[in-house]
């Protein structure tokens, strides 16, 4: 049996950006994120794939980080909360999260807004039972969801063409 | 009064931060040198421990250090009246998770291993489940101080002679209602880390809502001066009050920290979190009302037994909040509350959302549905000719304000076209309407002293910058934002310029913390006292350079000016810059206590309070006789929260508060299961997970129409009163009565599951009373009442003998 190595290092594309990582084989993406690319802005309420927190972006797709291997992610397309923005310029979904009360405490927000913008990439004409759909797997403790809803589209309405 | 800032909805001064991943929540924290700290945790309810050995965990690679109980003779305890607990456990464990050692190693998964390397000797013993239990066994004695036995607390009171009131009523309604345990589930893991600085001195950074409380009680359980700690709270991923206590953790923490010198991490998992609870008591409750004929209240008796599980906490005022509130909503003439609280070997529970309050709330307001329902009144007219009166004195001399009760009904009952549809919907769909009201801000401190309750700190320099300082702690409920726009109104300055340092212990002056809905009245009212004083100075420079009187300069949208005459206007920045020059290094301070309650009688700091909210709810429902399930499609909700300072957020924290109601109605339980006898038998939480520990989400959130009333009260700043923990209280109660409005069962207890729906229908159906719910209230010694003259019987608010009330009347 081949020894199990104590890092291994990898390239991965985080944000359209490489990034050279070396970690700890056993590590979950999430905990590669935050602990050895210092990409905090990804949360974690239970690193057993029940809360959502910890959602980004795999090849577009919203997967919980905290269920992926990080050797799994070498080269596919990743996404956080830390990409976002353009620049300085807000996503429209930050923009409405910001203004309409979608964010309370903001912890469950980085993995809501990135399921949120794997939603609105894929059509801007979703209705409230999509959005509720889509983010049912994102617990929120403090909003009761109603200003998430609508945070969500007043995004869609700011992006469409 | 014309407002510029309070009023207008606005995006948060936090905002961008929480929408940019930037907010720094303790776990986010990362520091050079830095090594990770895990608890292990008791596997028994109740033991003792024999003996431990960790001489392989030490020598474990990886590993920096070990702690037991040796390490921590002092006890703990968030109020001083129950210093009960020890960081890590010194000889006995008092429930499931209790902690008994701490590794600290390079890292988690090093941490964890040597976990399993420590070696503890335990001698079981008799586990006290629940609060019967622990009346019926005195021993063995979970702790050896309180009442007595495993009694906790017990306490009686009385305003006014009860049984004289509740017989000479018309009718008497004597029910038992159960609200069961549940917690506060922040999807933040409680996490915490400690650092010595340059000097030695220590630093924790924790999620906490009450870092001046920590910090004190960490001086103590360190033996450190206070002033060689500093605590900063971070903004907290949800509080809901789980973030109340001084943890064991904390202090675990700081303890590695100071011995390592370096900096040392712990964040919890989500079992652990589960476990270390101090969440809603599991309450039982017996409620005896009397009414007149035409639904006037005429007194109520209150008894309560709580389950407080393994430590005291808060549990001290727990107790006191089961029975205290009773008397501001309605008019109640004589009162009664007897109350206890027992020790049983599970998780402790302390405050969560509404303290103590929404377990008798809930009896209350499904037993006035029961009232109405028996006088055949409609259950809102029934509430909105008993309303309490504003400027009022309560039963049990508490101080009501303004009362905006009755519009909130009106709104609620208009906009669900109630009339139209209470017991007039088809079988299997009903709506039900329920109120309550809430402290904004607890008018004692947790600690008996005369100091200020928030402190607020003013900086404002030449460049035109205004900074603010003051220890109240964000938690999501935005008092950052609340803070900044008390400031910004007075100096007519926009929100988003003032910079706002908060939670800092070693920075910021005390405020009390984020619990007890007290931020916005205390902190604004620093605040705004603060600001007036730095306008003062301001504005009397700006009136020597313009040559006016200073009375007629105005401050708005970043400039200071005289309305009437164009050429008499400077900017804010200058105006600064003349102040300064004129006086110096400008500052400002600004401090806020609760006015003095007219209760004298021991006990009577708990329930008092600048000002109380309200609310009224109207919930509709459709229930499957088939299934019992239960769906929501739509809650009313108003609330009298005074002055509106910021409408987005306010919404937020009632949408919030609905939907934490509305999870406890009808799924969350913190509920605990016996291990085989062939394991060890133990009491384990029987879902400690987020998947099993059911809690709405975005499917099961119905629509809320939420309406504000605004009816500013005079003790608070611009009139705002509280607004995040009120608005929960009635939902549960009014779920309750719309299921009765749909198929005619009354499920006394919490939460409501479709197999209680299902028993009540089948009891229904072979002609049984439709109820489910507790059967038996056991035996509880309560003492003798400190009995007290009501206002209107001629008391004076202090403790009288029965007789010399009597005779007063």
């Amino acid at each position: 049996m081949a020894a199990v190595p104590d890092r291994v290092h990898l390239n991965f594309l985080v944000n359209g950006e490489e990034a050279p990582v070396s970690f700890a084989p056993y590590k979950t993406l999430l905990e590669v994120l935050r602990e050895d690319l210092n990409l905090t802005g990804t949360k974690h309420g239970c690193e057993l794939g029940e809360c959502g927190a910890c959602a980004v972006l795999i090849d577009g797709e919203p997967q919980l980080s905290c269920l992926a291997l990080g050797v799994e992610c070498e080269g596919k397309r990743i996404e956080t909360v830390e990409g976002l923005a353009n620049g300085a310029t807000l996503h429209p979904l930050q923009e409405a999260f910001a203004d309409l009360g979608a964010a309370q405490c903001g912890y469950c927000t980085p993995g809501i807004l990135m399921t949120a913008k794997a939603l609105l990439d894929k059509d801007l004409h979703v209705n409230r039972e999509q959005i509720k759909e889509a983010i049912s797997g994102n617990l929120c403790r403090c909003t009761g969801y109603q200003q998430i809803f609508e945070a969500i589209e007043e995004a869609a309405r700011r992006m469409k063409p | 009064m014309s407002l510029k800032v309070i009023g207008k909805a606005r995006r948060r001064v936090d905002g961008r931060a929480k929408v940019t991943g930037l907010t720094k929540f303790a776990d986010d924290i990362v520091l050079p040198r830095m090594v990770h700290c895990r608890l292990l945790r008791s596997p028994h309810p109740h033991a003792d421990i024999l003996d431990i050995n960790v001489e392989k965990a030490q020598r474990h690679p990886g590993v920096h250090l070990v702690l037991t109980g040796k390490d921590f003779p002092i006890t703990f305890g968030i109020m001083p009246v129950a210093q009960d607990e020890y960081p890590l456990a010194n000889g006995r464990v008092r429930y499931v998770g209790d902690p008994i050692a701490a590794v600290i190693a390079k890292d988690e998964q090093t941490a964890t291993e040597a976990l399993h390397l420590v070696e503890v000797k335990f001698k079981v013993l008799k586990t006290i489940t629940d609060p019967e239990e622990a009346l019926q066994n005195p021993e063995p004695r979970i702790h050896d101080y309180g009442e007595r036995g495993n009694i906790h607390r017990i306490q009686s009171y009385e305003f006014g002679d009860v049984a004289e009131a509740l017989a000479k009523s018309d009718h008497v309604f004597d029910d038992l209602f159960f609200y069961e345990g549940n917690t506060h589930l922040p999807i933040e893991q409680h996490a915490s880390v400690a650092a010595p600085d340059g000097e030695g001195k220590l630093t924790l950074w924790s999620s906490t809502q009450v870092p001046h409380y920590i910090h004190r009680a960490l001086a103590r359980a360190l033996q450190m001066p206070a002033a060689h700690i500093r605590v900063i709270a971070c903004p907290n991923g949800g509080g809901f009050g789980g973030k109340c206590d001084l943890h064991n953790h904390e202090i675990v923490v700081s303890r590695a920290a100071l011995k390592l010198g370096r900096p040392v991490k712990i964040c919890l998992n989500r079992e652990e979190v589960f476990y270390m609870h101090r969440g809603r008591h599991p309450v039982l409750m017996r409620m005896r009302t009397g009414v007149t004929k035409d639904g006037k209240l005429t007194g109520m008796h209150v008894q309560t037994l709580l389950d407080g599980g393994g430590y005291g906490g808060y549990g001290a005022a727990s107790t006191f909040y089961t029975g205290v509130l009773q008397t501001v909503t309605y008019e109640l003439p004589r009162y009664k509350f007897d109350a206890c609280r027992t020790f049983t070997n599970k998780p402790p529970c302390g405050p969560k959302r509404g303290h103590g309050t929404p377990q008798p709330r809930f009896g209350q307001e499904v037993q006035l549905d029961k009232i109405a329902a028996k006088l055949k009144l409609d259950p809102a007219e029934l509430r909105l000719g008993i309303v309490a009166k504003p400027n009022s004195l309560t039963a049990n001399w508490l101080k009501i304000g303004t009362i905006g009760l009755a519009e909130c009904i009106r709104q609620v009952v208009a906009r669900s076209d109630w009339k139209n549809r209470y017991a007039k919907l088809p079988s299997g769909r009903g709506i039900g309407l329920a109120c309550s009201s809430y402290l904004s801000g607890a008018g004692l401190p947790i600690y008996w002293n005369k100091m200020p309750h928030s402190g607020v700190q003013l900086l404002a320099d030449r460049s035109g910058q205004v900074t603010v300082f003051c220890g109240a702690t964000e938690i999501g409920q935005g008092s950052d934002d609340v803070l900044a726009a008390m400031v910004a109104e007075v100096l007519g300055m926009d929100p988003y310029d003032i910079r706002c340092v908060t939670g800092d212990t070693a920075l910021t002056p005390v405020d009390l913390g984020s619990y007890s809905s007290r931020v916005t009245v205390m902190m604004g009212n620093a605040a705004i006292q603060a600001a007036e004083k730095l306008k003062a100075q301001i504005a009397e420079a700006a009136a020597e350079q313009l040559e006016v009187i200073p009375d007629r300069m105005v401050f708005s949208q970043g400039r200071v000016f005289v309305p009437s005459d164009s050429n008499k206007s400077i900017s804010f920045r200058e105006a600064v810059e003349f102040a300064e020059t004129k006086f110096g290094t400008l500052g400002a301070v600004g401090s806020y206590a609760p006015p003095r309650a007219p209760g004298r009688y021991k006990g009577a700091g708990v329930g008092p309070s600048p000002a109380y909210s309200y609310s009224a709810c109207v919930v509709e429902v459709e229930v499957d006789k088939a299934t019992g399930w239960i769906a929501v499609p739509k809650i009313w909700i108003a609330h009298d929260i005074g002055r509106t300072v910021n409408p987005v957020l306010a919404r937020g924290q009632v949408e919030g508060s609905v939907y934490m109601g509305l999870a406890e109605a009808l799924m969350e339980e913190q509920v605990f299961r016996r291990l085989p006898p062939k394991m060890s038998h133990a009491l384990v939480h029987k879902i400690p997970s987020l998947l099993e520990y059911k809690s709405p989400t975005s499917l099961d959130m119905p629509e809320v129409d939420t309406i504000l009333v605004e009816d500013p009260d005079p003790n608070c700043p611009f009139g705002a009163k509280e607004a995040g923990q009120g608005p929960l209280l009635p939902v549960m109660p009014a779920v309750a009565n719309a299921i009765f409005d749909a198929v005619g069962v009354r499920i006394d207890e919490l939460p409501i599951t479709p197999d209680k729906i299902l028993k009540a229908l089948e009891l229904k159906a072979k002609g049984k009373p439709p109820r489910v719910g507790p059967e038996s209230f056991p035996a509880v010694p309560y003492p003798q009442p400190i009995f007290v003259a009501p206002p209107w019987e001629g008391g004076d608010g202090k403790e009288t003998k029965r007789n010399d009330a009597a005779a007063v009347v």
